[in-house]
């Protein structure tokens, strides 16, 4: 890890329960601020789990608790008293498959920002703009504005959700398996929108896709069956990892 | 960092969801209220009923306005039977229509086709009720009535129940106008759950040979057998409380007779035609005891099926 | 061998025939009832039905305080139903998850949707009619709310789950307190399924006439006292259709024309709007 980059997250000793089934054990990562961090592994191994701990989306279904500590900027997210939807706004999620809301293109976007922040007509609209410039979406949308969600194409869609996510200013974006239901070349737009907003988020992405991961991360996290195999920087993660369990999952010989 | 015009937001926002789900919460309890509500009206208003009567209530068929003597016997007896002779009828019927609807009918006709039975689910059971006078008692008493008379009629063992004069109304009639509104009620329901078995577990019974009818008989309804007892329950639900369609054709007797051709009555038939002219506190309170009978029956047969769903889905792993 | 074949086929042939014959059964009666209807009922609807009142025995009339009594309850019972169950509806798909009022009321309100309707009308009889001892439009309306609000309930909770849990987290994910992503998401989404829901049930009240019989029970004059006793098409229906006289029969079936002609209007409305707009997910 290069030395004097703050750390934006800390996950000390977690551990995540589905029931009575331990899906995350003992977990241990940093997460560093204005940097895209991965977690990769095979199906099952808990990664989308991490991910959802650090918005509490867990939180949603009865049954699901997580034990342990994650530091956001000093607080602990799992603190019982930590206002759930405070952190939801500090902290943006984007889904696996795109799930634009059932109203037009601008409501979507403006129904984050209103939430939280009470700005006039005129204000929203730069808002809008804004959060659709910044995830490559503008051009295409400017004259569509009050058409629903839906008439998008399945990139344009998921850039719409990312816009969405972007628009209320989080100071962390997760990105859930962004790709998976997208095209190539959709995929290589988004890839391309990671790598300028890391200047002004903390991203963490989820990725079933090692490939993707060598592409858009600086520090990737393997994981299986719950356990943190290896963290590090994605360079020596896919060049020289440490652990023996790490090169057989990235060379292929299982996964 | 967004610009929090107050920390006032956030709690509203929280106080709403608290007001929010309560009040969710209080509409849920609104439903169940509202069930405890009915129970205890009825037993209420049965009370004077109850405590003249008591339990010979339920066997007496008696029933004097005059001399204050009633009994549910005659309406309970019509109830059951003319809601058994609707579902003898009704449920081959829908499983044979259901069949039709998902394996043998041509694809452009299914939609209509399903569409019409839906329609006829719809159709107001005062026009059934009104048909069935006008139109099938008249010629039900000149064609199938006589018909049945000499042929059924003549074995010894069928004969009392083919007896008296064909008049065209009276507990068979009442029994088939029943099943015809029933119907579309179980074959719908039939029909959706035939629809749902996947294609592959059809195919892999026609790939070792098996007759359409031999996968329909041991394949589709073996797998769909708790939506189809959902279905005949709904059925039985709906037969035993209907009154309209049985008031116009049952010929309101208090007379118990073996006859499918004699008039009868049934609980909601007998509420229909003497409520409003029912005076003194025992004849409505009588009334009112027949409407808890009723109610209790239905209340009965369909948690008896929710229960048995609730076993086949855990035999199965799933419920429909 | 081939003479086991032969019966198979044969049992299969027979029972095949059997379902068109069946298929071909239903399709009999629903023709025959619906002509019929039309044979008898058309002949009677005329501007008359529409301006004139119920008359008396052995007089030809309309049935104009008849409709406006039914449309009057129709929309009082719908608008008392429908916010109840909606709510109810909500409380079950969104928040149904945990503890023992979902489960129990889900079993209860599948009771209550199956209930007798003639039973809600004792109900009603014995809870507000005996206590202010008169019969009145407001009964009425309670009845039909209250067959309204179980169809409502199942309706509402089915198309709410249909939606998506991505898209709740959605939502949830931008901070939105649960309050909003519900009803300015969750409900948005499956608003076409809801209102279909509503006209199924405005369809089912239309034509109920059990629940009607003891407490809004009948009015031979025009008046729109719902405090009152209030005239009705299927309680005028079932008096006329009762009685011995033929002008009174001949209205009778005009007024059955009509109550099936609007509730199969509303249910093919509701279908197409249904089809039209779940092409979402």
């Amino acid at each position: 890890m290069t030395p004097n980059t703050p750390t934006k997250i800390s996950i000390r000793d977690l551990n995540f329960y589905y029931g009575k089934f331990l899906a995350l054990k003992n977990i241990n990562l940093d997460i560093e601020e204005n940097k895209v961090t991965a977690f990769i592994g095979p199906s099952g191994c808990g990664k989308s789990t991490l991910l959802r701990t650090l918005n509490r989306m867990y939180q949603l279904y009865p049954g699901q608790r997580a034990e342990g500590q994650i530091l956001m900027d000093g607080s602990n997210v799992l603190d019982p008293k930590q206002d759930l939807n405070m952190l939801r706004a500090k902290v943006g999620m984007v889904f696996q498959k795109p799930t634009p809301f059932p109203m037009s293109i601008f409501d979507n976007i403006a129904f984050g920002v209103k939430l939280y922040e009470s700005l006039g007509r005129r204000e929203m609209e730069e808002r809008v703009e804004w959060a659709l410039r910044k995830a490559a979406l503008w051009e295409e949308v400017k004259d569509k504005l009050q058409q629903s969600g839906n008439s998008l194409s399945g990139g344009q869609q998921q850039r719409l959700c990312i816009a969405r996510g972007i628009a209320v200013k989080p100071e962390v974006v997760l990105l859930d398996e962004p790709c998976s239901a997208l095209d190539p070349i959709s995929t290589a737009h988004i890839e391309e929108l990671i790598n300028e907003l890391k200047s002004e988020y903390t991203i963490v992405i989820v990725t079933h896709n090692m490939q993707q991961a060598a592409r858009v991360s600086d520090y990737t996290a393997y994981m299986y069956l719950g356990d943190l195999i290896e963290f590090g920087d994605t360079d020596n993660i896919f060049t020289t990892p440490t652990q023996k369990a790490t090169e057989d999952y990235i060379t292929g010989k299982f996964g | 960092m967004p610009k929090l015009s107050s920390n006032g937001l956030l709690k509203r926002g929280v106080l709403l969801d608290l007001i929010f789900h309560n009040v969710t919460r209080l509409f849920a309890f609104l439903v169940f209220a509202l069930l405890a509500g009915i129970i205890i009206s009825l037993i209420i208003g049965s009370m004077p009923a109850i405590r003249a009567f008591g339990f010979s209530f339920l066997f007496s068929a008696e029933w004097n306005p005059v001399t204050e003597k009633f009994g549910a016997l005659v309406p309970i007896v019509g109830t059951l039977a003319t809601s058994f002779i609707a579902l003898l009828i009704a449920i081959p019927v829908s499983f044979g229509i259901a069949l039709f609807l998902t394996e043998l009918s041509p694809a452009w006709l299914r939609r209509p086709l399903g569409t019409a039975i839906e329609l006829l689910a719809g159709i107001p059971s005062i026009i059934y009720g009104m048909w069935g006078l006008f139109v099938f008692a008249p010629i039900f008493a000149e064609t199938v009535q006589p018909w049945l008379k000499q042929s059924l009629g003549a074995t010894t063992l069928l004969a009392p129940l083919f007896d008296g004069a064909p008049m065209g109304i009276g507990m068979l009639s009442a029994g088939i106008i029943l099943s015809i509104m029933v119907i579309p009620f179980i074959a719908s329901v039939m029909r959706d759950v035939f629809e749902v078995v996947p294609p592959m577990l059809k195919e892999s019974a026609y790939g070792v040979g098996a007759t359409t009818w031999e996968v329909v008989w041991n394949v589709v309804l073996p797998y769909t057998k708790a939506g189809v007892i959902g279905s005949i329950m709904l059925g039985l639900g709906r037969a035993l409380g209907e009154t309209m369609a049985v008031t116009f054709v049952i010929g309101n007797a208090h007379k118990l007779s073996t006859s499918l051709f004699m008039p009868g009555n049934s609980i909601a038939s007998a509420l229909a035609n003497e409520f409003t002219e029912a005076d003194g506190e025992l004849y409505t309170s009588s009334l009112i005891e027949l409407g808890l009978i009723l109610f209790f029956i239905t209340f009965v047969v369909l948690a008896l099926s929710k229960l048995l769903l609730l076993q086949l889905g855990k035999h199965e792993g799933k419920t429909t | 061998m081939s003479s086991l074949y032969a019966r198979r086929r044969m049992t299969n042939t027979l029972n095949l025939a059997a379902s068109y014959l069946t298929m071909a059964f239903g399709l009999f009666w629903l023709s025959w009832i619906l002509i019929t209807l039309l044979k008898y009922g058309l002949g009677g609807i005329n501007l008359a039905m529409f301006t004139q009142m119920t008359p008396p025995p052995g007089s030809a009339g309309g049935l104009l305080n008849a409709i406006a009594g039914s449309l009057m309850m129709a929309l009082a019972g719908t608008l008392i139903g429908t916010p109840v169950g909606i709510l109810a509806g909500i409380y079950l798909a969104e928040y149904g998850n945990r503890g023992w009022l979902a489960p129990i009321t889900r079993f209860i309100n599948d009771i209550l949707l199956s209930a007798p309707s003639i039973v809600i009308g004792l109900f009603v009889y014995e809870v507000v009619v005996a206590n202010s001892r008169h019969f009145s439009g407001w009964a009425g309306s309670l009845a039909l709310a209250l067959i309204v609000i179980p169809v409502v309930v199942r309706t509402t909770e089915n198309m709410l789950r249909l939606v998506p849990d991505t898209m709740r987290e959605a939502a949830a994910a931008l901070g939105a307190p649960q309050t909003k992503v519900i009803m300015q998401v969750t409900l948005r989404a499956s608003k076409a399924g809801v209102i279909t829901g509503i006209l199924l049930a405005v369809a089912r009240i239309s034509g109920e006439t059990a629940p009607l019989l003891f407490t809004a029970l009948n009015n031979q004059f025009w008046s729109l006292d719902m405090n009152q006793p209030l005239a009705n098409l299927p309680v005028v229906i079932f008096q006329f259709a009762m009685s011995p006289y033929d002008d009174w029969h001949n209205l009778a079936w005009a007024g059955a024309l009509l109550i099936t002609a609007s509730v199969l209007g509303l249910n093919i409305l509701a279908r197409t709007l249904f089809h039209q707009k779940n092409s979402q997910f």
